[in-house]
């Protein structure tokens, strides 16, 4: 990490101390729901509906998180992280593959309606899907697209967001290698697949990850569409474990479904970090 | 057959003019040489050539055949652009390999011929590395590379050298003239540096706001400049340009006599090279010198005429320096070596 | 927008951009049309057909007393959400800006609840607060507070605020860590050469410099706290007790899917859509001319 010691002229001794030690409890303070959430996935349901619940974890780890993942509550896990992982997936590479080529359409080419369509994706940069829930329910309802994959990818694709950024990106590429291209005899395809495509290999990695968390994390949509417990994802179908009425929830296998819920994505931020948070950066501006 | 032909080629862009009526004909093997001011059109006139703008009006012949609705691959020429244009993704092998592979040619043609350039280029232990592991000057030479490997009619450069530092510019000059002669490529070269063009060119194209000021070998532009521009854009330290008139078939500097000519009467610009001015004690041109800078091989003095108080300057041979408190110079001109020119045109008389 | 290079033929920019084209005006053009259209009319009381109302719903919207305090819970919600995440974010950039070695681990550690959906966020912190079962809950009962968000609605908001801010922390932080890393350092050590202490530098210095990250963090967690907070609301209160904590997205999806009111909920859509598209153009408008140092 090349990081720079700012603010901080003298950075010696008790100074320097302090600030680990604040550093530390900031940290403790903010991980302490998601330590939490660990230590009551690894303990008997008994031990936490009496309070307080230990703070330390106990020893049914493996009980708890087998029984999450074949049998759930309504459903098993391991189904839901499937549906998830296929969600997810399905909308980040999805995105990627027509912003790709809707962005050096638009950035490379000149036709008719093009001033219009550039217009019209940037529109869509601005409505989230909350709140056009309702009529894209009909419109998902109409082509049979409930409790279906397609169903819950397709409308998450709709924005534009990437396309913005491969557009940025693409015009940023100098024009001289373009011209190199053509005078080596590259068609307009030739060009965005050997040379285009590979130069934005770190813009569509980090969109991978964005895309992925945004994906993984969705809670509203999903919660719409699906009826059938088969299809739910994990983040909408936590919700799905608590009973109604006044019964108790299973709070074990609940925390050890939100613990495996936020695995995933916290994987790939955390690997691909110096990545993510560049893309994140950059994607803002 | 590799000629190359300009007829009458103008180009607007909207409906502003950049090239107003460019001719000429260049010969199988011609290293032709396209030097002017930035913004007068040189790298639009390339590109032209080139295919990557279009042609508004007249005809661009490459071989012989108009060329002016083809594509930039099917004119058969290749490029090297000021900024090279290594695709940064792929190795040097693939950099100068790409173009041939779109051809379809077979892989083994194509590591031959890359080879071939690789060793003509010094470039054998680099094939395998990308463009930024690499110098300014090596990526130049990757540049040339592929534009080699395709064997084309007509070879065009756009500004190649400015991104280098001067003595590596000096060096790949060379190499460049060397490698052109050797191969036997027609090339076209466009450049803002006048010693680039002096020193590379068979003929060169002088121009300024998209016209030919004048098309000829360096030593005749250096020797005759058709016209005001192209005297002082040729030659450096530049052409001193003084105005004087015409009398009684003199030329004067103010009161004084410099030349005989047969030219019209009247008002005229007055030009003299820098280098053609000696010393001389008795001479007529008297000189408040400022500045001396001296060079090494030759010294700059720069000053201001007495007569009219214009400014000067003059390269001697050798070493000189400032008499100590004495400012005025005495100069004199051998009379062959003055250039008259139509104040109004900026013609050569 | 204009490159010089473009290629000719105009027949496959088309088939490029056609899926995009395609699936925008399938899945957002023609649904945020339907929307619009839809906030025209009201349903019978029988659900069966519908009847044109032009602007009558939004006039009922605009005087409807649930609505306005719904908008008032939102904009308390968005307020809190933006300061309870900012301000520990800035502190903890600070913090780490200081740090040569080791901010590196804190980051990552830190970076933790970005990941985490605001719906699962939600079931955290309400496990914690629970009134049962709840760790802090408990503990609160011990010095004498009876928690009890599900009875009070003050609680409530300052539980879904926590968990929405939560998770926001992360993504400031990095935001406020990159900002402080761009300050250039030549500036704080002139500063501190003219005598100038910690606390003076922080406020005079590195947080003007810092404006524009702030600024731009600022719309951004505004957009967050008015969209992105439905699983937070949904998983924890369900926009109770009594909607204190109904939130306007919360409302669009409680009218329109529980209450069956399409009407309504649309003309709730609709006026939605003008506010995040103002907030977007605001949002486009300034900052893109951040400045750039």
């Amino acid at each position: 990490m090349v990081d720079v010691a700012h603010g901080m002229v003298e950075k010696r001794g008790v100074r320097l101390w302090l600030t680990h030690v604040l550093m530390v409890l900031g940290v403790l303070v903010i991980f302490f729901p998601i330590w939490l959430a660990f230590v009551a996935s690894t303990v008997t349901q008994s031990e936490i509906v009496r309070p307080p619940m230990p703070l330390w974890p106990g020893n049914h780890f493996w009980e708890n998180y087998t029984a999450a993942l074949f049998s759930g509550v309504n459903v098993p896990v391991a189904t839901m992280l499937l549906n998830s992982l296929i969600m997810a997936v399905g909308i980040a590479v999805g995105k990627i593959i027509i912003s790709l080529l809707s962005a050096f359409a638009i950035v490379y080419f000149r036709f008719p309606g093009r001033g219009f369509f550039f217009w019209m994706i940037f529109i869509t940069l601005m409505l989230p899907v909350e709140v056009r829930i309702v009529p894209t329910y009909e419109v998902v309802a109409g082509f049979g697209m409930l409790n279906n994959y397609s169903g819950l990818i397709f409308p998450l694709i709709a924005s534009a967001t990437a396309t913005f950024l491969f557009r940025q990106f693409f015009l940023t590429i100098p024009d001289e290698l373009a011209e190199a291209a053509r005078v080596d005899g590259a068609r307009p395809m030739q060009f965005f697949l050997d040379i285009v495509v590979p130069m934005s290999r770190t813009n569509i990695a980090a969109l991978f990850v964005i895309l992925f968390i945004y994906g993984w994390n969705q809670y509203l949509w999903p919660l719409l569409i699906t009826t059938d417990p088969e299809m739910n994802t994990i983040v909408m179908g936590i919700k799905q474990m608590f009973p109604s009425g006044d019964d108790v929830a299973e709070w074990p296998v609940i925390m050890a479904t939100s613990i495996m819920a936020m695995i995933p994505p916290v994987i790939v931020v955390v690997s691909m970090q110096k990545l993510f948070i560049r893309g994140l950066i950059d994607s803002e501006k | 057959m590799a000629t190359v032909t300009l007829k009458k080629l103008y180009k607007n862009f909207g409906k502003t003019g950049v090239i107003h009526g460019i001719d000429i004909e260049i010969k199988d093997g011609e290293f032709i040489v396209i030097v002017g001011p930035s913004g007068c059109g040189k790298s639009t006139l390339l590109r032209m050539v080139a295919g990557l703008e279009n042609v508004t009006a007249g005809e661009v012949l490459i071989g012989g055949k108009l060329a002016n609705d083809k594509e930039p691959m099917d004119r058969n020429i290749a490029m090297v652009f000021q900024n090279y244009a290594l695709y940064p993704h792929m190795t040097v092998a693939q950099n100068m390999g790409y173009g041939l592979k779109i051809a379809g040619m077979t892989k083994s043609e194509i590591v031959s011929r890359v080879e071939n350039a690789a060793k003509l280029l010094q470039l054998e232990g680099m094939l395998n590395r990308r463009p930024k592991q690499l110098s300014g000057g090596q990526r130049q030479r990757v540049a040339m590379g592929r534009a080699i490997v395709r064997k084309p009619a007509v070879f065009l450069f756009d500004e190649p050298l400015s991104n280098l530092d001067a003595k590596l510019r000096v060096q790949m000059r060379l190499e460049i003239k060397e490698l052109q002669s050797q191969l036997g490529v027609t090339a076209l070269y466009v450049t803002h540096d006048q010693t680039e063009a002096m020193t590379m060119a068979d003929r060169m194209i002088v121009m300024n706001e998209g016209r030919a000021e004048q098309i000829g070998t360096p030593l005749e532009v250096y020797v005759q400049p058709q016209s005001l521009f192209a005297a002082q854009f040729i030659g450096s330290p530049a052409m001193n340009i003084l105005d004087a008139s015409i009398k009684d078939g003199q030329v004067m500097l103010g009161e004084v006599p410099v030349a005989h000519t047969a030219a019209r009467e009247g008002p005229v610009k007055l030009g003299i090279r820098p280098e053609h001015v000696q010393l001389d004690e008795s001479g007529p041109l008297v000189v408040e010198v400022r500045l001396f800078e001296p060079l090494g091989a030759n010294t700059l003095l720069h000053g201001r005429l007495t007569d009219g108080d214009l400014a000067f300057t003059i390269s001697l041979n050798g070493l000189h320096q400032a008499n100590r408190g004495e400012k005025l110079m005495r100069f004199s001109v051998d009379t062959s070596k003055w250039h008259l020119f139509d104040p109004k045109t900026g013609h050569r008389l | 927008m204009e490159k010089r290079v473009t290629f000719r033929g105009w027949v496959l920019p088309l088939i490029l951009i056609a899926p995009q084209v395609f699936i925008s005006a399938v899945f957002f053009f023609y649904p945020a049309g339907q929307a619009v259209w839809q906030s025209l009319f009201i349903p019978d009381p029988f659900g069966l057909s519908t009847q044109f109302v032009g602007l009558g719903n939004f006039e009922y919207l605009l005087g409807d007393r649930h609505y306005l305090a719904s908008i008032l819970t939102t904009a308390t919600f968005s307020i809190f959400v933006t300061l309870v995440s900012m301000i520990p974010a800035l502190f903890l950039a600070v913090l780490a800006d200081r740090l040569i070695k080791g901010s590196g681990v804190y980051r990552t550690l830190l970076i933790w609840p970005y990941a985490v959906a605001p719906a699962v966020a939600g079931v955290l912190w309400m496990f914690m607060f629970n009134t049962r079962v709840g760790v802090v809950s408990w503990y609160l009962g011990q010095f004498g507070y009876d928690w009890n968000h599900v009875l009070n609605g003050g609680e409530a908001m300052g539980l879904v605020v926590i968990a929405s801010a939560w998770g926001r922390i992360s993504y400031n932080f990095l935001f406020f860590f990159a900002g402080l890393q761009a300050v250039p350092r030549t500036v704080v050590e002139a500063a501190a050469i003219d005598g100038a202490r910690f606390w003076r530098r922080f406020f005079t210095i590195i947080l003007p410099l810092l404006s524009p990250t702030s600024f731009f963090l600022l719309v951004v967690n505004i957009v967050y706290a008015f969209f992105e907070t439905f699983g937070v609301i949904h998983t924890i209160t369900a926009g109770g007790p009594q909607q204190a904590t109904t939130i306007l997205v919360y409302k669009v999806f409680a009218d329109g899917f529980v209450g069956q009111d399409l009407g309504l909920s649309s003309a709730q859509s609709v006026i939605l859509l003008v506010l995040v598209g103002l907030l977007t153009i605001f949002q486009f408008k300034f900052i893109e001319k951040r400045v750039n140092y």
